[in-house]
């Protein structure tokens, strides 16, 4: 269906827990759906819509392990090996001491990781404006949910059809 | 699912819609800034101007305009510099403690909230850099190698603690904070009509679409940052007070001092919050948002952990008495009846009766009276840093270095300029930001409004099928 790529069927409903409940209706009937559009997250939209779990969780664990082992070879280098000093009477590597800046560099290591890797993971970024608008009002008081018709095998009415009885109040025809 | 119980009140009242709630706080930031504002802001311009005057006059000349020729002359700063940490540590708690005990109430004022820390953590990094005399070798606290003509920082000492602490959390909030703005900065950039706010509002908004996969990533890393933040606001104030606690000087060397300095922090932080929403919410006529039941929940805050730092005053007195250190029990006697009696006396009026009065629900739900012991609360936690760091320093082991503290004209000056830089930075936030966040308000909306309006709630379709309880019905009552 070449003539259809790129072309988007987009129902634009009023309220949350309908479109929560219209997407494994819609699934279930056939229609692959490319994306739900919200001004705030739905709880359970993303098992709905089966998407895989996000994995930024690893990601900020790994951050973290390598902010602490950062701190630990940081000060234990500098403190025992490059210049060690004798500091009250205490061991020039003394861990008990280290142990607020270790915390410290492991929490910035995965608060900072984490973030870059969810701008990257999502595509964001300052001067970014290529997602495509399915509905300007997506991000007010409308929840949008895209339906790419090249990826469908449906007929635009019977898709329209089930967004309409699915308790969509508008459908819309966008191409980009 | 949707229910609200019916013993609670409702959080955002007036029966909103979320097309309301985009309307209400998106109206500031878009229209032109009103005359209350704009002298609001020239004033704290002036302030700034003038405690900027004074500043650089602290640079140029030294810190010998401190009077820094006896044991007590550095108190004002530090004092200032402990104060501006500790209110700086309320908003992170609203935004990361509360969400982590899954408190709703807290959407409405998060936002304002972290940026009032975020704020406050400015001005008490200017202080850091004021007592460093020469600030453009600030740098020298970083661990930085040996051919800077200096050792590595020494990492045993709770001043480079201090550095890595504070660094982290200011960082960590910011972003934190930022990641809250995006979805609201995103609304904004949708309905802006200029290229201008458009274009300014698009490039931080970065591009956000309010995707599902977006929205489940987004709540994840909140929580992620939450669990990350709360010890990270534990730690700050902890670190903080162990600049005073790893020393020899009698009454800093306590064990009690990190819960202590944290529960005081949490109190003085609550009170600039209310403080600064109780202006906010008449200014912006956001009452249905910031409403009595929230002010009254922050008042239940302020109770407890002004009872936790009336308990730590008694504790240490106690142990003071009790523990038979002579220096220490002079020290704590001496707080009490010494020269420095009325400031010892003004801090325990005002930090441990005054939030006792709360009990009365009468007071806790007034405005006036919650706005009046804000104030008082935050005047007496500056009196406790005052007590602490003179009272402990102005008898030191020597009689002979024995003195008393006045502050100076570029003290004075120098306080000055961090309440300029705060109300500038929080008059320049709240006109230009959503003072509240719009996202998270509208996903307890339904959950919460007094008047669920048919169309938009399901609770409502519910009732009519007779098959739940209906959710808290304003009229009934």
């Amino acid at each position: 269906m070449a003539e259809l790529s790129g072309k988007y069927l987009v129902g634009v409903y009023d309220d949350d827990d309908t479109v929560l409940h219209a997407v494994p209706r819609l699934r279930k009937a056939g229609v692959k759906i490319k994306e739900v559009y919200s001004p705030f997250p739905i709880h359970g939209m993303d098992e709905a819509l089966g998407h895989p779990r996000t994995r930024i969780g690893i990601a900020a664990f790994m951050f973290g392990v390598t902010g602490c082992c950062v701190a630990l070879t940081l000060m234990i280098w500098t403190m025992g090996i490059d210049w060690p000093m004798i500091i009250g009477g205490k061991d020039p590597i003394s861990i008990p001491a280290y142990i607020p800046i270790t915390f410290e560099l492991t929490v910035l290591f995965t608060a900072f990781g984490m973030v870059i890797t969810f701008f990257i993971s999502n595509g964001l970024g300052p001067g970014t404006h290529a997602h495509p608008r399915f509905d300007v009002r997506s991000t007010d008081n409308k929840f949008v949910m895209a339906i790419d018709l090249g990826r469908n095998s449906m007929t635009v009415e019977d898709i329209s059809r089930a967004l309409k009885d699915s308790g969509a109040e508008e459908v819309n025809i966008k191409q980009f | 699912m949707h229910v609200t119980s019916p013993v609670r009140e409702p959080l955002i009242q007036g029966g909103k819609t979320y097309a309301d709630v985009t309307e209400d706080i998106c109206r500031h930031v878009e229209g032109a800034p009103t005359k209350e504002w704009k002298i609001a802001f020239g004033i704290s311009l002036l302030v700034l101007a003038y405690g900027t005057v004074c500043l650089a006059w602290t640079w140029w000349e030294g810190l010998g305009v401190w009077g820094l020729n006896k044991t007590v002359g550095w108190a004002w700063d530090i004092t200032n510099f402990v104060w501006w940490v500790g209110i700086g540590h309320a908003g992170t708690l609203i935004s990361a403690i509360l969400l982590l005990f899954r408190q709703k109430w807290r959407t409405s004022i998060n936002r304002a909230a972290e940026a009032m820390t975020i704020f406050a953590v400015i001005c008490a990094a200017s202080f850091i850099l004021m007592h460093m005399g020469r600030p453009w070798m600030a740098y020298w606290a970083l661990p930085l190698p040996n051919a800077f003509g200096s050792l590595w920082v020494n990492f045993n000492s709770p001043l480079v603690w201090d550095v890595f602490a504070i660094s982290t959390y200011f960082s960590v909030s910011l972003v934190f904070w930022y990641i809250g703005l995006i979805p609201d900065l995103a609304t904004i950039r949708d309905r802006a009509t200029s290229k201008v706010s458009r274009f300014m509002y698009g490039t931080f908004a970065m591009g956000w679409d309010g995707s599902a996969k977006t929205w489940a990533r987004y709540e994840y890393i909140s929580l992620i940052l939450a669990g990350l933040s709360t010890p990270l606001v534990l730690s700050v104030h902890t670190i903080v007070s162990m600049d005073f606690a790893t020393s020899v000087i009698p009454g800093w060397h306590t064990t009690i001092f990190p819960p202590y300095f944290v529960a005081g922090a949490i109190f003085s932080g609550f009170a600039m919050v209310q403080n600064l929403m109780l202006i906010t919410r008449v200014v912006y006529k956001l009452e249905d948002y910031i409403t009595l039941e929230h002010i009254e929940t922050m008042n239940k805050v302020i109770t407890l952990t002004g009872s936790v730092v009336g308990v730590a005053y008694i504790t240490e007195f106690f142990i003071a008495w009790y523990g038979g250190v002579e220096y220490e029990y002079y020290a704590f006697f001496n707080r009490m009846t010494g020269p420095y009696w009325w400031a010892y006396w003004a801090m325990m009026t005002c930090n441990v009766i005054s939030p006792q009065l709360f009990w009365s629900r009468k007071l806790r739900r007034s405005i006036t009276f919650t706005f009046f012991i804000s104030i008082v609360v935050n005047i007496g936690m500056w009196f406790e840093r005052f007590v602490i760091i003179v009272t402990s320093l102005h008898r030191d082991y020597i009689p002979s270095s024995w003195a008393m503290f006045s502050p100076t004209r570029y003290d004075i000056g120098d306080y000055i300029f961090s309440f300029g830089l705060f109300f500038t930075l929080f008059l320049l936030f709240s006109k230009y930001l959503p003072v509240v966040n719009m996202a998270e308000v509208k996903a307890v909306l339904r959950s919460t409004s007094a008047q669920l309006p048919a169309k938009i709630a399901g609770v409502a379709k519910v009732r009519q099928r007779g098959t739940a309880e209906p959710a808290f019905d304003k009229d009934k009552e």
